[in-house]
């Protein structure tokens, strides 16, 4: 028989902990459903310094803070699942379990956030921990005197790739455009760098190697002509996409797979609401994930109690 | 010393690991840091911890001296990522992995490797 909720929230990254503090607290019966580990996008950010209220801290730790602040007021949290069916039309929503648990609620917060883009090429998965990753602060000690590549051109890839320069004795920077999306402080600190080289319009093609990766191959995009790269590492930041796949066919996406929101944080569902990355924004930080995330449980409370 | 802040039990010392496998048939040990890759797979052990009673897990700190039995594993050689997870059956390592897991690829290896035979 189907657990019953007020209100379940899918996801638990800043958005959905925030929501299951609210809610919670507003004395509904809560329930957060997560398919990954609790915190999200948090727990993968080395330091948050802007974060008002709270000085300089680990994005671990303030997830684990919310987590045990949703705990506290009564919110379960269910985290490494994996969601295989959604009812989201009518009065009751539910959702089904691999394992064949179900869970019924009157409401549903949608926050599933976003994970970091692969670059889905031969030999991404073969050589993952072996020479790629996905965190420049987690590894780059392990390439300490190699040479690396860095995939992408936001923010990330070119603060990743000027701090690898402290381990690294060569990055190589590809970038699929002949400019930058990342600031214009972020370019211009990589290209001062002495270690750091860029190779444009070009993309990856292929990682290769015997064992631990060796090589990469890159295609030049206006001429397609390919070569290959010796490298001992490659960084990929090519940026996130919403977590939204299968919720795609009950709530109104734009065409970027981002969920389409009221400022109530409403989607075109009545009774399902969304918050955090993986809905239509500009901005994503955890200060927008948080507001949204009361703003959806406040409008979620109202829904349930009406 | 205590370097990591989980809720599994964390191992100080190479010989707490040795006794840890010998006594028990199936281990699943974590060697990672307190970082983004690291987080998920200890959350997907203390998940599995309810439910696998056949397996023991526990977390050993990366940077500690103590990890070096660890980090210069023959089966780690060539890993390049945090963390390094390693699987023992009957005091031996039966697999070993490197970087970021998900509950699907720890549980397969657990069915594959601690799987009960008839």
């Amino acid at each position: 028989m189907d657990e019953v909720f007020d209100v379940m929230i899918i996801g638990a990254g800043a958005a959905g902990l925030t929501a299951g503090i609210y809610a919670s607290r507003a004395k509904l019966s809560t329930l957060i459903l997560n398919e990954g580990a609790v915190g999200g996008q948090m727990v993968l950010t080395e330091e948050i310094a802007n974060y008002p209220g709270v000085p300089a801290t680990k994005g671990y730790m303030l997830a684990n803070t919310m987590k045990q602040q949703a705990k506290s007021f009564g919110c379960k949290i269910k985290s490494n699942v994996k969601i295989v069916r959604y009812q989201l039309n009518g009065t009751v929503k539910s959702v089904e379990l691999e394992d064949g648990r179900s869970f019924q609620a009157k409401s549903i917060i949608l926050t599933p956030g976003g994970k970091p883009r692969s670059l889905n090429i031969t030999g991404e998965e073969q050589f993952k921990g072996k020479g790629i990753s996905y965190c420049a602060t987690c590894d780059g000690d392990f390439f300490t005197g190699k040479e690396v590549v860095v995939v992408g051109g936001g923010n990330s890839a070119l603060e990743e790739a000027v701090a690898l320069t402290q381990y690294a004795t060569k990055v190589t920077i590809v970038h699929q455009f002949d400019h930058f999306q990342a600031f214009k402080h972020a370019v211009e600190e990589a290209q001062k760098n002495p270690k750091i080289e860029f190779v444009l319009e070009s993309e990856l093609r292929g990682f290769y190697g015997n064992g631990v990766l060796q090589k990469v191959e890159i295609e030049h995009l206006p001429s397609g002509k390919r070569s290959e790269l010796k490298t001992d590492g490659t960084f990929i930041f090519v940026g996130y996409q919403p977590n939204t796949e299968s919720i795609k066919e009950f709530v109104q996406l734009n065409e970027r797979g981002e969920i389409m929101v009221d400022p109530a944080m409403k989607t075109s569902v009545d009774g399902v609401f969304a918050a955090g990355d993986c809905i239509a924004k500009r901005y994503r930080q955890v200060t927008t994930a948080v507001a949204e995330g009361t703003i959806a449980a406040l409008s979620a409370a109202e829904y349930s109690r009406s | 010393m205590k370097f990591l802040q989980t809720n599994l039990p964390e191992i100080e010392t190479a010989a707490e690991l040795e006794k840890l496998i010998n006594e028990n048939e199936n281990v699943m040990v974590c060697c990672g840091r307190m970082g983004p890759m690291c987080l998920p797979v200890y959350d997907v052990m203390e998940e599995l911890e309810e439910d696998r009673s056949n397996v023991k897990f526990a977390v050993m700190a990366f940077d500690n001296p103590e990890a070096a039995v660890i980090r210069n594993a023959p089966e780690c050689r060539g890993f390049m990522g945090l963390p390094f997870t390693m699987y023992y059956k009957n005091g031996k390592v039966a697999d070993a992995t490197s970087s970021i897991q998900n509950m699907q690829q720890v549980t397969s290896i657990l069915d594959k490797q601690f799987a009960e035979k008839a």
